[in-house]
């Protein structure tokens, strides 16, 4: 009972968490940017939309198709927004392509939302299943889950983890790493990739589990300071952790009914957020 | 030591040419300034030296052409700075300089003793060791050109490339940094190669000057030659006198129209 049904949970909720904390800090890096996460890039909309199709037009074969779903939509919206800024960056005026990349990704993740809302009002009997995993679950956690995503994890985090210093270097600026001989949009396109996978090996087990993504990153820079060689294995650890008790919680709160995860972090980690901002020293020029 | 040599250098940005036909050349151990207007293209002509631009035409260093190095190679040889440099907020003034180590690491390479010892002199050479922990964000407009200097040269470079050292600098500040460039310029045989915008400073300080306007060389030269009261007033649009100061140097000074 413990080893079959507990253990696997608590691996489980701690490698989804590991995994969403490091892509959000990875992905941090790669766009200069605190405030985007690990379901930017249309990473989220995509699987929403897999994790949809597979519950609305699959039927009964849904629950072992979902994860599948969920992993390929959630990458095939990272390849799409990816490609969209590329092309687009070419005759953009918005500099390096970071902002135009980030555009993209906001266009690409509503557009995949539109279709997704309008497949999920075509089938309203559907609405409470898709709900359910878009607010992300791990009670169904076997060891099963943990072993298919386990390589896709271990790639993943091991290329992410080894970027830290390029992620330093990037923080000057596109022109200055260059001058200093650094290839940014290589290392830019290793890294996203490296962040797409590793989301959505998380996403394909878990639903969407909000905050983690955004809020460890801050969490570790204020234990660590701003270099990224501290922040992603850090970040790795206390995503791990946060998630843990995060699903501890949901758990036990309103014991026997679970509540979702995904309420749980978003109710532990927005209060949370505000605490690590507050005490975020202020970024002067 | 080594010179930079740039021969018919053409740069064409947007579809529009910014520079056309410019040759120009920095001594090994020698200090080039270039000056002109606004929009000559100055900067552009510091960054396609630091191989940030595509280019027509030639940029030696020494005896190699620019365009056959690798990035990391020509970034250990080159160290550019730009006018505006990003500092990260939160980033410490030690990491930020070991950042200066970048094109001696391997891809998956990371910084070694060696690496900390290069960097740890720069910081010791622009005497700013002290504040090694100290927030790029906390900085003065002095104390941060020290840094990023300091960042430039834990790269051991050969050639030194500022794109406008002392834009944001008061004149106590624009003389000491010019001085802490011309001791690392003597000390260490670095070649200088930078934009000015104060024309006495580049006549004080460079031994050698290249007039720009509109993306063409209209005179080089030692500073006597190049900064007369007909030249800065053609390309200018300017009234200026040039008297010639203490050190023998030419001294310009703006005179007003009425």
């Amino acid at each position: 009972m413990l080893f079959q049904i507990r253990l696997p949970r608590v691996v489980l909720s701690a490698l989804v968490g590991a995994l969403l904390a490091l892509a959000g800090a990875g992905y941090q890096g790669v766009f200069r940017n605190p405030l985007v996460d690990s379901g930017m890039l249309g990473a989220s909309a995509g699987a929403g939309l897999g994790a949809t199709l597979a519950i609305v037009d699959l039927g009964g074969a849904g629950p072992g198709i979902v994860p599948i779903a969920a992993f390929v939509g959630s990458l095939a919206g990272v390849a799409a927004a990816y490609l969209t800024g590329a092309v687009a960056s070419r005759q953009s005026a918005l500099g390096d392509g970071v902002a135009t990349l980030l555009l993209a990704g906001i266009a690409v993740s509503s557009f995949l939302t539109a279709v997704q809302t309008f497949l999920l009002q075509r089938s309203a009997q559907d609405i409470q299943a898709v709900y359910s995993w878009l607010l992300g679950s791990l009670s169904a956690a076997t060891w099963q889950q943990v072993t298919s995503i386990l390589p896709y994890a271990a790639v993943s985090s091991v290329v992410i983890l080894l970027h830290g210093r390029h992620l330093d270097v990037l923080a000057v600026g596109d022109e200055e790493a260059r001058a200093l001989g650094l290839r940014p949009a290589v290392v830019r396109t290793i890294v996203i990739a490296a962040c797409a996978l590793a989301a959505a090996s998380a996403v394909a087990v878990s639903g969407l589990i909000g905050f983690v993504g955004i809020v460890v990153p801050h969490v570790a820079r204020r234990l660590a300071g701003p270099s990224y060689t501290s922040v992603l294995p850090l970040s790795l650890l206390i995503g791990a952790g946060f998630l843990v008790l995060a699903d501890t919680l949901a758990r036990t709160v309103l014991s026997p009914a679970e509540l979702p995860i995904g309420v749980v972090t978003a109710l532990v980690g927005a209060p949370a957020f505000v605490w690590v901002l507050r005490g975020t020293r202020p970024v002067g020029t | 030591m080594t010179s930079i040599a740039v021969t018919d250098l053409a740069v064409t940005l947007d579809r529009a040419p910014v520079l056309r036909g410019v040759s120009c050349a920095a001594a090994s151990g020698g200090w080039l300034a270039l000056i002109g207007p606004n929009g000559a293209g100055k900067s552009t002509l510091i960054r396609a030296a630091a191989g940030l631009v595509p280019y027509q035409g030639t940029v030696l260093l020494g005896d190699t052409d620019a365009a056959t190095l690798s990035a990391r190679a020509r970034a250990r040889l080159v160290a550019y700075v730009p006018q505006e440099p990003v500092l990260p907020p939160d980033m410490t003034v030690a990491q930020y300089v070991l950042l200066g180590r970048t094109p001696y690491l391997g891809y998956l390479g990371t910084p070694g003793r060696r690496d900390r010892a290069r960097a740890d002199a720069a910081l010791e050479r622009l005497d700013i060791a002290r504040f090694a922990q100290r927030r790029l964000a906390r900085l003065s407009g002095g104390e941060r050109q020290r840094v990023v200097l300091a960042r430039a040269l834990a790269s051991e470079p050969s050639v030194l490339l500022l794109d406008e050292p002392t834009s944001m600098l008061d004149v106590g500040h624009q003389q000491q940094v010019l001085e802490l460039v011309d001791d690392l310029r003597r000390d260490g045989g670095l070649t200088v190669l930078c934009t000015l915008h104060d024309l006495t400073a580049a006549g004080q300080y460079a031994d050698a000057l290249v007039l720009l306007h509109e993306g063409r060389v209209v005179a080089s030269g030692p500073p006597s030659a190049v900064l007369t009261a007909s030249l800065i007033e053609s390309v200018y649009a300017a009234r200026v006198a040039v008297t010639t100061g203490p050190d023998g140097r030419p001294v310009v000074a703006p005179v007003r129209h009425r």
